[in-house]
């Protein structure tokens, strides 16, 4: 009995944890991330109309639009599933103050390049300092708070259930014990009672164990799997975004900016540029690695060629800028595909990282849910019997009391 | 005495489990094992560190020069003769290294503003492929290319925030900076400096509503915005720091460029914000809500910023100015530009040389 009643709360606990993994940790995981990814996308997509002049094209207009909505939209369902006075809340209600400011000040910096005020320039770049040094930090920290949580559950459905296990065997020891007693004591070689009991705790016993290793094993290929390559090209796709954020605001400021690198003075766009690119070739590389199947590393690769021909038409584009013709560098930057700009280098790392992202999330739900399926019934099977094993035991107990009468 | 006896019969019993209840227990702890050495590989933990921190952007530096002592005799901005206004002869020679080293690359590095509204700016919605900077200062870099090279075109502009206006003609990025750039003793100990093309003060900058009157008392707890390495910062530490300035002003907003103190005001994060009047009017027309509060508190120029040392460059360039203020060009460009916003001009200032 307090075998099955063991087997049935560590089971049902791990199966829990498994659960929450698949969807509940996972998916606030991800939300993070979302968020994380909609504010980035949101100041990449600002500095590329602002860039494309007072009337900026639809399509990037749209996408911004589309980002505010989904980042505000995340925030609210990441609110609902964290408890009040977390440091996740408090992350969250400080992101809800200041994605209203971010709008304004993207919103007057686009009033004034409308009317050509430099002005306009000026606010655009307040509005990229907003983001990238109060927004995208409190929504890192997010996301890392949620990747810590779906860890802790991961941590919370692998551990061995010892108690039920350790049970199960003292259990099985007593029956024996049990049944080998009556053999001597009255040469009654089979107990029906008591064999069903001992084939009922032996099945719970090793359906508990494999069932469990299984649920293990493919727990952790869901995490080494999906959970890592996710997280990888997550922070790929942010440097992604980054980089390019970057690459416009070198052209909004045109020099507005400088850091002081090793004693000499940069344009300090330019220098983020570089370290964002650097970030996004790390990850790219780790994603490659961890990338198991070759559905899952095309997408990786072909993100590895554009970046290499972003930083190649970068280059080119900042040679031309330093050179004094700006217009050519916007070409070469945001221009149509006959210059081949970096724009069109930048959309092919976005949409590589995005077809990865989704094949790794597909590999992640499909390896969770198995490993939750097969401790799935076990809580139930477990308990079923259990009562079973004890009903045998106390017919054949009762069995044998009834011989004394 | 019976304890010994009881114990071997105790071990007996147990020696006695062997039975066919043994093996099964034997056979069912060998189902366990085998079990689990079976799917051990499966489970072994292989789970590595997650991803790495981002890494904070480096800061952005700040290198405010000021002091004025050392050249003392040399230059003094109220001794007349000693002004730092006061530059070399013109002359239209172009034997000189430094004329000759642009005229053999075939154009004028500029380093430039694209943020000053009527100086240099770049214009938005100018949809012509040429989209340029345009402005007072680019008209005088054009002249100046013009009348050097004999292609007003033949220049590469570089555009250069105020603090790296200095450093970037040490470095010698760009041949000459025109950048609404004040010229004074602390800075001519690091460039060279034409004569003066323009003539403004520092003025107070602030909404049309505000209590501020000028650069005085009113100042008191009011929060003041000024561009890192600017005359305005040098001069609001200054008065600060003697008490011209209310000790209650705060003055620790300081911004990488003029304009992003409008930024702040507009936001409500400064009450007012200090810079020469001519950026000043220039902000003020870039927003009607604002205004000039007061007379301006210095009397500056503007000059053409070059490589110490660079003498041919800066008697050429001083030759260009002489003809631009002489031929009409000036004040056609001030109409163009600054008319609007400054209003009627009495000329350009009048030159003076060494």
């Amino acid at each position: 009995m307090a075998f099955g009643t063991a087997t049935a709360w560590q089971t049902a606990d791990r199966s829990a944890a498994a659960d929450d993994v698949l969807h509940t940790s996972q998916p606030l995981s991800a939300d993070a991330a979302d968020i994380y990814r909609s504010l980035a996308d949101a100041n990449t997509a600002a500095s590329s109309g602002f860039l494309a002049g007072g009337q900026e094209p639809a399509s990037v207009r749209e996408r911004y639009e589309k980002d505010i909505r989904s980042a505000a939209d995340k925030l609210v369902t990441a609110a609902a599933a964290t408890d009040p006075g977390s440091a996740s809340a408090r992350t969250i209600a400080k992101l809800n103050t200041l994605l209203p400011e971010y709008k304004g000040l993207v919103e007057r910096a686009r009033a004034n390049n409308r009317q050509g005020y430099p002005l306009g320039g000026a606010y655009l770049r307040y509005a990229n300092e907003k983001m990238q040094t109060e927004m995208l930090p409190a929504a890192e920290q997010l996301y890392t708070t949620e990747n810590q949580r779906l860890r802790d559950d991961y941590d919370a459905a692998t551990p061995y259930p010892w108690i039920a296990l350790g049970l199960g065997v003292v259990a099985i020891a007593v029956l024996v014990w049990a049944q080998r007693r009556t053999y001597r004591r009255t040469n009654r070689v089979f107990n029906q009672g008591m064999l069903a009991a001992t084939a009922a705790s032996t099945v719970v016993l090793l359906w508990l164990a494999v069932g469990h290793t299984v649920a293990r094993s493919d727990l952790h290929a869901s995490y080494d799997n999906g959970v890592r390559s996710l997280n990888v090209l997550h922070d790929a796709s942010i440097a992604a975004l980054k980089a390019r954020g970057n690459e416009n605001l070198t052209l909004v400021s045109r020099g507005a900016e400088t850091v002081t690198v090793d004693g000499v003075t940069k344009d300090a766009f330019d220098v983020r540029y570089q370290e964002q690119i650097n970030q996004l070739t790390t990850k790219l590389s780790t994603a490659e690695r961890l990338a198991d199947d070759t559905a899952g590393k095309q997408p990786v690769d072909a993100a590895r060629d554009a970046v290499r021909q972003w930083n190649t038409r970068h280059k080119a584009a900042r040679t031309r800028d330093d050179a004094g013709d700006y217009q050519g560098a916007l070409d070469k930057i945001i221009g149509p595909a006959a210059d081949a700009p970096t724009r069109a280098s930048f959309d092919q790392v976005d949409r590589s990282l995005d077809r990865a992202l989704a094949h790794e999330q597909r590999q992640f739900a499909a390896k969770a849910g198995d490993g939750r399926d097969a401790m799935g019934g076990l809580t139930a099977g477990s308990a079923v019997l259990a009562l079973l094993g004890a009903a045998g035991a106390v017919s054949g107990i009762g069995r044998r009391l009834s011989e004394y009468r | 005495m019976d304890e010994p006896t009881a114990r071997p019969a105790r071990r007996a019993r147990g020696v006695r489990l062997r039975g066919w209840g043994g093996v099964l227990a034997m056979a069912l702890a060998c189902a366990l094992a085998t079990t689990l050495v079976l799917l051990l590989p499966l489970t072994l933990p292989q789970r590595g560190a997650g991803g790495s921190a981002e890494r904070p952007a480096a800061g952005a530096s700040s290198t405010v020069a000021h002091g004025t002592q050392a050249e003392a005799q040399a230059c003094a901005s109220d001794v007349p003769g000693k002004e730092p206004e006061r530059s070399l002869k013109p002359s239209a020679s172009e034997s000189g290294a430094a004329v000759r080293a642009i005229k053999d690359r075939g154009y004028l590095s500029v380093g430039v503003d694209q943020n000053s509204y009527g100086w240099g700016y770049r214009d938005p919605n100018n949809t012509s492929k040429s989209s340029e900077l345009e402005g007072f200062d680019i008209d005088l870099a054009h002249e100046i290319a013009g009348k050097i090279l004999g292609d007003r075109n033949a220049i590469r502009f570089h555009a250069i925030p105020t603090n790296e206006r200095i450093p970037a003609i040490q470095r010698g990025e760009v041949d000459i900076v025109v950048r609404t750039m004040t010229i004074d003793c602390a800075r001519l100990k690091d460039v060279a400096f034409s004569t003066a093309y323009f003539q403004t003060g520092q003025q107070v900058l602030a909404p049309k509503a505000s209590t501020i009157t000028g650069y005085d008392d009113s100042l008191a707890g009011k929060r003041i915005c000024s561009a890192k390495g600017s005359t305005a910062l040098a001069a609001l530490k200054d008065d600060h720091a003697s008490g011209k300035l209310p000790a209650s002003a705060d003055i620790s907003t300081t911004v990488p460029n003029q304009l992003d103190c409008l930024v702040r005001l507009q936001l409500g994060e400064v009450d007012a914000v200090v810079t020469d009047g001519a950026l000043a009017a220039s902000q003020a027309a870039q927003d009607p809500t604002v205004e000039l509060k007061g007379k301006p508190f210095t009397k500056e120029f503007y000059g053409v910023a070059m490589k110490k040392g660079a003498d041919d460059l800066v008697r050429r360039v001083n030759q260009v100015l002489e003809d631009y203020r002489g031929d009409g060009g000036w004040q056609k460009s001030y109409d163009k530009w600054l008319e609007q916003d400054l209003g009627p001009s009495s000329g350009p200032p009048a030159p003076k040389y060494k």
